[in-house]
């Protein structure tokens, strides 16, 4: 039983985060409707930023927040530059290869840049291990959470109360006629992928103490994000945060709990998510299924 | 006084020249219909007005060149347009919809307009809370046009208001039409294959045919015209 409790909150912990990568592939998709492959190594990269500004003497959180500003600057020109051109075609296998290539450029660059060896990155909080009867939570866990809920929260009113919002949820529906009715809709793409980005950079920075920074670092975590995406609905972002914490659970349960599987297969335990909600509930949970009369 | 001049304008979907080179001009505060076959161009010339297809030319909205400007800069001037098939966004609701119609103004007028355009589509109200992908054919219209209208544009572009709508349904719509063009200031451009209702609420019509403009005459009488009937009406 203690170790069920301990492996749910890590699977909680773990789930937040996925659910934060979740979120960043869906603001993409639902911006240009399609998956970003990069989006991890764009999170990876913008980590390496935070380390950069800290090594230069910068506060850690100032650090992060500076990474974050940079990341969203990134986002939105990677939208800009490599995705605008193309995005008027019908046919998005084009830009989802662009977004293959980003990956692996960023993915180089960084190991060019900074080294392909594994970095310590220090933790926004650092302090003893917190426990909690049989469950041991570190600071930084709590930490993780708070941030993706105050994240999820600052989504939210976005979204459903601000202009800038409601037009961005309106050229995501339809972008002619978001147009039509005086929405940039160009730039509401660009805040879309500087979003997802900024939240991107905030999740990898945070999960960078314990996977330690290196290129690669967010390559797994990145298949769980996918899951937990398409699991969620791939146009919801409530979705891409409840999809994130099923899979973080479901990940740690399966990886004790069923001994073939272990820590080395976990990532089929992923795939094979994807692959059943794509047969089963294409829609995802939450994802809507279009109520359309014609 | 000419809120709209469109001279020599050309339009094409990539080498496909679709209008060659037409004139037309639409009064300020009154009912232009642009009739003619399908095929014609009508749905073109009402989007190279707003920039959504390639054109040249001159197109002049109270004076001012709005030739090559982009799309949402030229809704910014006052240009509504609802789009064939209405363009609602399903996944919002009635109420979202009305509201990001008012993108372009202060949260104070659409808000006043809102609730006066509720006033106007008492439907629209019942239905505020529901995503707009549920409503019937005839309620999106509606609701396309109340949303063109919260920003309170000086020309509303309307692409075939009656398609897909039954009679009765679009007999609703058009009387809806003429009273906004009465109690508002809106000039109003509107394509239709219903020629004899949209004659009843405009002052002139466009007839076009194979991307030209053949002429552009007074409405009254236009629907009892024997040769312009069979040849543009359909009928």
């Amino acid at each position: 039983m203690d170790v069920f409790l301990q492996q749910l909150v890590d699977g909680l912990m773990w789930g937040a985060l996925y659910g934060a990568f979740a979120l960043s592939i869906v603001l993409v998709y639902r911006a240009s409707g399609i998956v970003n492959f990069a989006q991890g190594e764009m999170a990876m990269f913008s980590a390496f930023f935070a380390w950069q500004f800290h090594a230069w003497g910068v506060p850690l959180y100032l650090a992060v927040l500076g990474a974050m500003a940079v990341a969203f600057v990134g986002g939105a020109a990677t939208e800009r530059v490599l995705i605008r051109p193309l995005a008027s075609s019908p046919n998005h296998m084009p830009l989802v290869i662009i977004t293959l290539g980003l990956m692996l450029v960023l993915n180089s660059a960084a190991g060019w840049i900074w080294g392909v060896q594994s970095k310590e990155f220090p933790a926004i909080v650092s302090g003893p291990v917190l426990t909690l009867g049989p469950v041991a939570v570190s600071q930084q866990s709590l930490v993780i959470v708070a941030a993706v809920v105050v994240v999820a929260a600052l989504l939210f009113v976005l979204f459903q109360r601000t202009k800038v919002g409601l037009a961005m949820r309106a050229a995501a529906d339809n972008p002619d006629s978001a147009q039509l009715i005086g929405v940039p809709v160009g730039r509401m793409l660009m805040i879309g992928w500087g979003l997802a980005a900024t939240i991107g950079a905030l999740a990898a920075s945070l999960a960078a103490p314990q996977l330690f920074l290196q290129p690669n670092m967010l390559v797994a975590s990145l298949i769980y994000a996918f899951a937990a995406a398409v699991l969620g609905g791939l146009d919801s972002p409530v979705g891409a945060l409840v999809g994130g914490l099923c899979v973080g659970v479901a990940e740690n349960l399966a990886g004790t709990y069923i001994s073939w599987i272990g820590h080395d297969f976990k990532q089929a335990v992923a795939l094979a998510l994807i692959l059943g909600v794509l047969l089963l509930k294409p829609e995802g949970l939450f994802g809507a299924r279009k109520v359309a009369r014609v | 006084m000419n809120l709209l001049t469109v001279e020599n304008l050309h339009a094409r979907y990539g080498r496909a020249e679709v209008l060659h080179g037409i004139d037309f001009q639409v009064p300020a505060g009154e009912v232009t219909v642009v009739l003619g076959a399908n095929g014609a161009g009508k749905t073109t010339i009402l989007r190279s007005i707003c920039q959504m297809v390639r054109t040249s030319g001159c197109i002049r909205l109270d004076g001012r060149d709005i030739t090559g400007m982009r799309t949402d800069r030229i809704a910014r001037l006052g240009v509504a347009h609802v789009p064939q098939g209405r363009g609602t966004f399903g996944t919002l609701t009635v109420e979202e919809n009305l509201r990001v119609g008012g993108f372009t103004t202060s949260a104070a007028i659409t808000d006043r307009a809102v609730e006066h355009w509720y006033d106007f589509f008492p439907r629209l109200r019942e239905r505020r809370n529901q995503q707009a992908g549920g409503l019937s054919g005839g309620e999106q219209q509606m609701l396309a046009i109340a949303r063109a209208l919260v920003a309170g544009p000086r020309l509303l572009l309307l692409d075939e208001p009656s398609l897909g709508l039954a009679p009765r349904i679009t007999q609703e719509v058009f009387r809806a039409l003429g009273r906004i063009s009465q109690e508002t200031e809106t000039t109003i451009l509107v394509v239709e294959q219903n020629a004899h209702l949209a004659l009843e609420i405009g002052t002139s019509a466009v007839l076009v045919d194979a991307g030209r403009v053949v002429a552009q005459r007074p409405a009254a009488g236009l629907a009892h015209d024997e040769s312009v009937r069979r040849a543009y009406l359909g009928y």
